[in-house]
């Protein structure tokens, strides 16, 4: 009897093509991800300063890292950043989204209007922003000239206030796109529930409170996921709005890796804190990634 | 995703739909205002503008904060314009934008038709790439570069959007093909179709939408990164967002705020367009890389 | 050694075995239906003899040539889905030569074999449309005009008729039926539907829980089921099987039933040999065709039984009507006549054909063998 096992080449080969296709990317992403962590969290316990360098301190880079006052400055300013830049896109986000949810004659034309902050660069949105709240030629400067001469907005000038600045471009960027997010979770949801809950007698404030919103969950997880990562990651906007000033006032831990590491030449103190950012993402996204990839299962 | 408006059971009355539609309008000027201010400001001499008038229509109107932005303010020590930068940027895109596509499409279609051991834990782990702070990998990819002999050019840093955009595409492509359905690779495969015929001839042409997504948000993405520009190009590599922040932050000289707001609609333009001709695919990218595919 | 040989095929996924050691033997020309409830292994072992999915161990074999690890496109079969899996990028054209493509074979020819296929299912004026143009029915013309283009040696339809409406569904399987007969082709089908099965098939393998129950035409399948799963999966209404014991009267083997009230009816089993299992208790088999009144039974019957129940329920079916009663403990259906004069909670005079009857082992299910 013929055995033609070993003789289907096709076959073989057609088991081997689809590993082959993928291992240029499997490829990259070992050496240019996986494999520059291991590079930089190593380089994080070195004697590195301009250039890498691989005399091991241990935790020397870390125990000066944290206890210099720019990190916690600037951590400060990540956790007020952070939190307001969560919070308040949240809000707006599912405020408008249960707004225009109402049937809203202009739909199509609104949400490309919420939406349109997302398409441009952080480089843009922090420019407008800037000149915007100048309180040389931008608003505090208008009111003057329209005869409010008492009106005074110098926030992204003030040491106190310019985080807040910050806030507000970040929540202008992105608060549309959290809109949608949820848009999307309000019109899966099935109108027979509604209806049901209708006839029980729910007010409108009741069919949200207690029967919309509970059902927006995973529509609140991604969009907590995807904030605080945008948020961690903050680095462009806080360039182009303020340049980590006046001061320190605005610098955050992305800014602050990048001066330390390129302008002042403390690579190793770069790398403990890009480190530490990238575990602080690495403790939001890994459960998140890990949950979305085995429902799919 | 359901899009298509759907009627909602809820009803409202006058007064509070009233009120609805007032805020959803407050906000459209919200989002619209630094629109507004830097299209309008981009038009007007500087006068105008240090005078108090930002918030006005151009009194006198003039294109010329738009030519100089474009070819002759002073960017860094040349005053080259913007020009140079926005070819640099469409140089680095362009190549950067298709082959992280192709890849994206080729991971989708092995990791959901030919699949093998491990291959959730792979793409996980491609995922997970998307996602990280890029500062943990600046300092090594700052010194690969270099030893490449890419340091400072703009096919080093179309490599570094590659690397870290397939991730992307690769999501977009394998949540797209999961739902192809797997009898008709079968069918091919029984009338003798290969891994690329099926791949060219069966799966590609049904691609388009999902195509068009990844190639806008790649586009998109990689135009606006300034992180990567800023770290790894030279002054002849600069990308367009970086030149932008260079003009804009520059401290010689008088600010003229009207060119600035003119660079910065030329930066956001390509993006813009985008977004208005197929802003249906920039959305549909962005909650397949939010929620689930 | 058959035209299509299984032989000890067996499949696992890692440690789970899904099809235990199946063993069949097809041969030329024959239509072979693999019928199961889902998940029992009947696709699996047909995508097994695609080559789309390795074979643990075992062999399979066509033409006496091993298949394993052989290319499916290499095995000269052709498989119709349930989904059709027309290629929607395609026109119909298209879809029916392009596996002639794949195989080299030159334009000319192709289009010859297309026309020829395409008068044959009467589907010459679908050739330049999209396969999102047509109807339910065209599409599954379609995807067997691809599958006869390559005049394979074995045709594999994986439930091609599940996704139709019911009317079409009877259509459709006449025509295959008829395709089947004029070609004369060897034929693997899978489906859920038993009377798809019976209709079809030259021979029915009985799948459950990955086994293969029990191998045969569909008269022996049907008269004669192997177990109680076979008996009662085949047949609609199904098979009633119900507690009995057997007894011995005037030295023949009997069933006594419990009828409704709790009184006993005997009833004479034709196998002799019945009564080696005297006084013990068994399962007796009863088609509900085979419950009938007096003037509705079958007069070839050489065994014809009475016994007097109480009619639960009736339920007139047009050219049927179905009678419930409780027999044995158990709700039994008989099937009568549409012109049965039947009333619920009347009692009646039941005509039991016990020719038919067949009776099983309680412990191990297993039909006892006459």
């Amino acid at each position: 009897m013929a055995v033609s096992a070993d003789a289907d080449f096709k076959t073989r080969l057609q088991n081997w093509i689809p590993k082959l296709v993928l291992s240029p990317s499997l490829a990259m992403m070992l050496v240019f991800v996986y494999g520059f962590i291991l590079f930089s969290v190593y380089l994080s316990f070195t004697d590195s300063r301009i250039l890498p360098s691989f005399g091991w301190v241990g935790w020397e880079n870390y125990d000066k890292l944290w206890r210099l006052s720019h990190w916690e400055t600037s951590l400060i300013n990540m956790g007020i950043f952070a939190g307001l830049y969560i919070v308040i896109c949240t809000c707006i986000g599912l405020g408008l989204a249960i707004f225009l949810d109402q049937k809203i004659r202009g739909e199509g034309l609104l949400r490309p209007i919420y939406l349109y902050p997302m398409a441009l660069s952080f480089i843009v949105t922090g420019t407008a922003w800037k000149w915007f709240l100048d309180p040389g030629i931008g608003l505090e400067n208008v009111m003057h000239s329209w005869g409010w001469e008492s009106f005074e907005f110098d926030w992204i000038k003030n040491r106190d206030y310019a985080i807040y600045t910050v806030v507000l471009a970040a929540v202008w960027q992105t608060s549309g796109f959290v809109m949608a997010m949820f848009l999307a979770g309000l019109r899966g949801i099935d109108n027979e529930i509604l209806r049901a809950a209708q006839m029980d007698g729910a007010s409108n404030w009741n069919l949200y409170r207690r029967i919309i919103i509970p059902q927006l969950r995973p529509a609140f997880l991604s969009a907590f996921v995807i904030l605080s990562h945008l948020a961690i990651k903050t680095f462009d906007l806080v360039i182009a709005l303020t340049g980590g000033g006046p001061g320190r006032a605005t610098e955050l831990p992305a800014t602050f890796m990048y001066s330390y590491t390129f302008t002042r030449n403390q690579m190793g103190i770069g790398a403990a804190s890009a480190t530490i950012m990238l575990m602080t993402i690495a403790a939001i996204m890994i459960p998140y990634l890990y949950a979305e990839l085995r429902e799919k299962r | 995703m359901a899009q298509a408006t759907q009627d909602t059971a809820i009803r409202t009355g006058r007064i509070t739909r009233t009120l609805i539609y007032l805020v959803l309008l407050l906000f459209s000027l919200f989002y619209l205002l630094p629109l507004y201010v830097m299209l309008a400001n981009s038009l007007k001499p500087l006068e105008e503008i240090t005078g108090g008038g930002m918030m006005n229509l151009p009194q006198v109107f003039t294109v010329e904060p738009w030519i100089k932005a474009w070819s002759s303010a002073q960017i860094g020590v040349e005053p080259t314009g913007l020009r140079p930068y926005f070819w640099n940027s469409i140089k680095m895109v362009v190549p950067a934008v298709i082959v992280s596509t192709v890849l994206g499409a080729l991971n989708g279609y092995v990791l959901t038709k030919w699949r093998f051991k491990y291959d959730t834990i792979l793409f996980g782990l491609m995922l997970f790439a998307c996602f990280i702070p890029f500062q943990i990998v600046l300092i090594p990819m700052a010194r690969m570069l270099g030893l490449m002999g890419l340091a400072g050019t703009t096919w080093g840093l179309a490599l570094v959007h590659v690397v870290y955009g397939i991730g992307f595409t690769t999501l977009y492509f394998r949540n797209y093909y999961a739902v192809f359905p797997t009898e008709l690779i079968r069918a091919a495969q029984i009338d003798g179709a290969g891994f690329f015929q099926i791949f060219w001839r069966i799966l590609l042409p049904s691609s388009g939408p999902i195509a068009v997504v990844s190639i806008i948000w790649q586009f998109t993405n990689i135009w606006n990164d300034f992180l990567f520009g800023a770290s790894f190009a030279d002054a002849n590599s600069q990308p367009m967002t970086v030149a932008l922040n260079n003009l804009v932050q520059s401290s010689t000289g008088v600010k003229e705020y009207n060119v600035h707001f003119a660079g910065a609609i030329l930066a956001a333009l390509p993006t813009l367009l985008v977004y208005i001709v197929a802003g249906r695919y920039f959305v549909r990218g962005l909650m397949a890389g939010s929620v689930k595919g | 050694m058959g035209f299509l040989d299984i032989d000890n095929a067996t499949k696992s996924y890692g440690s789970v075995e899904v099809l235990h050691k199946v063993d069949i033997s097809v041969e030329e020309g024959e239509f072979l239906v693999l019928v199961g409830p889902s998940g029992c292994g009947k696709s699996t072992l047909l995508n097994m003899i695609a080559g789309l999915e390795e074979i643990t161990s075992g062999e399979v074999r066509i033409k006496d040539k091993v298949m394993n690890g052989v290319h499916p496109s290499n095995r000269n079969i052709a498989m119709v889905f349930q989904s059709y899996a027309l290629y929607p990028n395609m026109t119909v054209g298209q879809n029916i030569t392009f596996g002639l493509e794949m195989h080299g074979v030159p334009k000319a020819d192709r289009d010859k074999a297309m026309i020829e296929v395409a008068r044959l299912l009467q589907i010459e004026q679908l050739l330049d449309r999209k396969p999102g143009q047509l109807s339910g029915g065209q599409r599954q013309r379609v995807a067997m005009g691809r599958a006869l283009v390559r005049e394979p040696d074995v045709f594999l339809f994986d439930e091609p008729l599940s996704n139709l409406d019911a009317k079409l569904r009877v259509d459709m399987r006449t025509e295959i039926k008829k395709l089947h007969q004029n070609l004369g082709t060897t034929i693997v089908y899978v489906t859920h539907d038993q009377i798809e099965a019976m209709t079809l098939s030259s021979r029915i393998a009985v799948m459950n829980g990955g086994y293969v129950q029990q191998l045969g035409t569909p008269q022996d399948i049907y008269d004669t089921p192997a177990n109680i799963f076979v008996a009662t999966f085949m047949g609609s209404p199904a098979m009633n099987v119900l507690p009995a014991r057997v007894e011995v009267l005037n030295g023949r083997p009997h069933a006594e039933v419990v009828l409704h009230d709790g009184s006993t009816a005997h009833l004479p089993f034709s196998q002799d040999n019945l009564a080696t299992w005297a006084g013990r208790d068994i399962l007796l088999g009863v088609r509900p065709e085979t419950i009938t009144d007096m003037d509705g039974a079958d007069r070839k019957s050489s065994n014809i039984a009475n016994m007097t129940n109480r009619i639960v329920v009736t339920e007139p079916a047009g050219s049927d009507t179905f009678v419930s009663m409780q027999l044995g403990g158990r709700d039994v259906i008989a099937r009568m006549r549409s012109d049965a004069e039947v009333a619920a909670g009347q009692d009646f005079n039941f005509a039991v054909n016990m020719e038919k009857a067949v009776a099983f082992d309680p412990e191990s299910e297993m039909r006892i063998v006459p």
